[in-house]
């Protein structure tokens, strides 16, 4: 059985794809086979993000309408052959998905792969319910900002009660929280939430933070998931929240700023 | 799409539950004598024929059942629909006119409202029903463990008790006491149903609103509360009184 992973916020533009992408290509990196899906019908970024654009044949609409068989419709990434991409409908709406199609794309997928990522779209609405239905594990992406942290607290609220495993009396969905364009540096001038302050609204448990990083851009613009950008802060912090969320114990970075060494005082730095 | 006459279906379901409520009038007996009541009742009729015709009818025996004890409904079904009228019920029986009502075909109306003429029968009809009903659901004071957040709504029927925290934009209700041991960021209203008595105890105050039986204070008004102490609310002379514990 496939693990299910909903990668979801509630707010909009706080990183679910990039953290998509990120995550699904991290956990293929280490051997699982993964598979990516974008759940946002309509505003199809996915593909984009995972520089897959030109190879989309058919999409997740056309699998639930049974106008594509599921193999069709998956794009082995050429990085990682232990990775797929199911992209959405750019034509379509969140109206063509359905609550049995979908549990019917997942169940297939779930006999052959390890891990599968749901993309979500913003919102509460349709997308985002069917996204994190049939969730095993929620990863609740978080900007440290209020409007943010609320939508993520409306976001478990929802998670706790409209699940299946909530609607079955199943254990709940296991929620993690990813603070996403974390700056230590505007934390200490008192312009953004630390990581405490949002914790103590959240009160969940914490995967990782990912700095603000212009890497995370340019890694967009060129379809590369950030995670394959080893020499930078976010790859390294996705790196970090793959391996903690497969069990292993490191350390968190990125939360407090670099104390410039005696070197790079006397010479600067950028 | 082969799929849309199935959807157009679907929006629209055979059939639907509704509750409505309707007037009915109400055939109330002082004297169980069948002669006399089937006279009165033609009497009554007489007047005005057209209206009372095939008019559906419910009994209230609620001062019979003091004076009688053996009353035999059939007979006074049959003496209704003699007149033209249709028995929908009974209502202010004993349990053995109930069940006897049943048997007949004839449902059993509750006796909410108060009778005029004879409130006493019916308090002692109602009152070991409800407060055995409200007994039940106040001892169950309801435990959340996990924190509620921005969005949901918990109501409890007697006392809520959170071991958790309450997100700012969810809202906690409860007929009785609310005990919040996390932090308090959400709304809370205790005494719900008119409990001037209630309280809520919270270790953490920093609520969008708090209400005790309909007496309210917001966020603004709590200025003066240090955040972190664990504080009471409740009311004294038409007040919200709040007070570290």
């Amino acid at each position: 059985m496939a693990r299910i992973i909903v990668v979801t916020s509630g707010k909009g533009g706080v990183g679910k794809t990039t953290t998509s992408a990120a995550i699904a290509m991290g956990l293929a990196k280490r051997g699982h086979k993964t598979a990516v899906i974008d759940f946002d019908v309509g505003l199809r970024n996915l593909d984009l993000i995972m520089g897959c654009e030109r190879r989309v044949v058919y999409d997740f609409i056309n699998v639930i309408n049974e106008e594509a068989s599921l193999n069709q419709a998956l794009i082995k990434d050429k990085r990682c052959n232990q990775l797929y991409i199911l992209p959405a409908s750019q034509t379509r709406d969140k109206d063509a998905l359905t609550l049995e199609g979908v549990g019917k794309v997942l169940d297939e997928l779930s006999k052959t792969f390890k891990y599968i990522v749901c993309d979500s779209p913003a919102g509460i609405e349709k997308g985002a319910h069917l996204a994190m239905y049939y969730a095993d594990d929620a990863f609740v992406v978080t900007n440290p900002e209020v409007a943010s942290v609320r939508d993520s607290d409306r976001m478990l609220g929802i998670l706790s009660s409209k699940s299946r495993r909530a609607e079955q009396g199943k254990d709940p969905i296991k929620e993690y929280l990813l603070l996403s364009r974390y700056s230590p540096k505007r934390v200490n001038l008192g312009e953004m939430l630390s990581v405490d302050d949002v914790q103590e609204i959240l009160s969940l448990h914490l995967l990782g933070v990912i700095p603000e990083s212009q890497s995370v851009l340019n890694a967009s613009n060129s379809g590369t998931p950030v995670i394959l950008d080893e020499q930078s802060d976010a790859g390294k912090a996705y790196n970090d929240i793959v391996a903690r969320y497969l069990g292993e114990d490191v350390p968190h970075r990125f939360i407090n700023e670099e104390k410039k060494g005696l070197f790079s005082k006397l010479f600067g730095s950028k | 799409m082969s799929s849309n006459p199935h959807n157009a279906t679907s929006q629209r379901p055979v059939l639907e539950l509704k509750s409505s409520s309707f007037t009915v009038p109400l055939l109330v007996l002082n004297k169980y004598d069948l002669h006399l009541i089937s006279d009165q009742l033609a009497f009554k009729v007489q007047q005005a024929p057209e209206f009372f015709k095939n008019s559906p009818l419910i009994i209230d025996l609620n001062i019979l059942v003091k004076t009688t004890t053996d009353l035999d409904l059939k007979a006074l079904f049959d003496i209704v629909r003699k007149h033209k009228f249709i028995p929908v019920g009974i209502r202010g029986g004993k349990p053995e006119h109930n069940t006897a009502a049943n048997e007949l075909g004839i449902p059993v109306q509750s006796t909410t409202q108060t009778n005029r003429p004879a409130p006493k029968p019916q308090k002692i009809e109602t009152t070991p029903v409800a407060e055995q009903q409200s007994d039940n659901e106040k001892n169950q004071t309801k435990i959340i463990t996990h924190p509620i957040r921005s969005g949901q709504r918990v109501y409890a029927h007697g006392d809520l008790i959170v071991l958790s925290q309450v997100s700012a934009g969810s809202e906690i209700m409860a007929e009785g006491n609310i005990h919040v041991y996390g932090t308090l960021r959400g709304r809370a209203l205790a005494g719900v149903q008119g409990n001037s008595g209630s309280r809520i105890f919270c270790s953490n105050l920093q609520a969008e609103l708090v209400s005790i039986d309909g007496i309210y204070k917001i966020n603004d008004d709590l200025n003066d509360i240090s955040p972190g102490k664990p504080v009471q609310l409740f009311l004294k002379e038409q007040n919200l009184v709040i007070e570290y514990l």
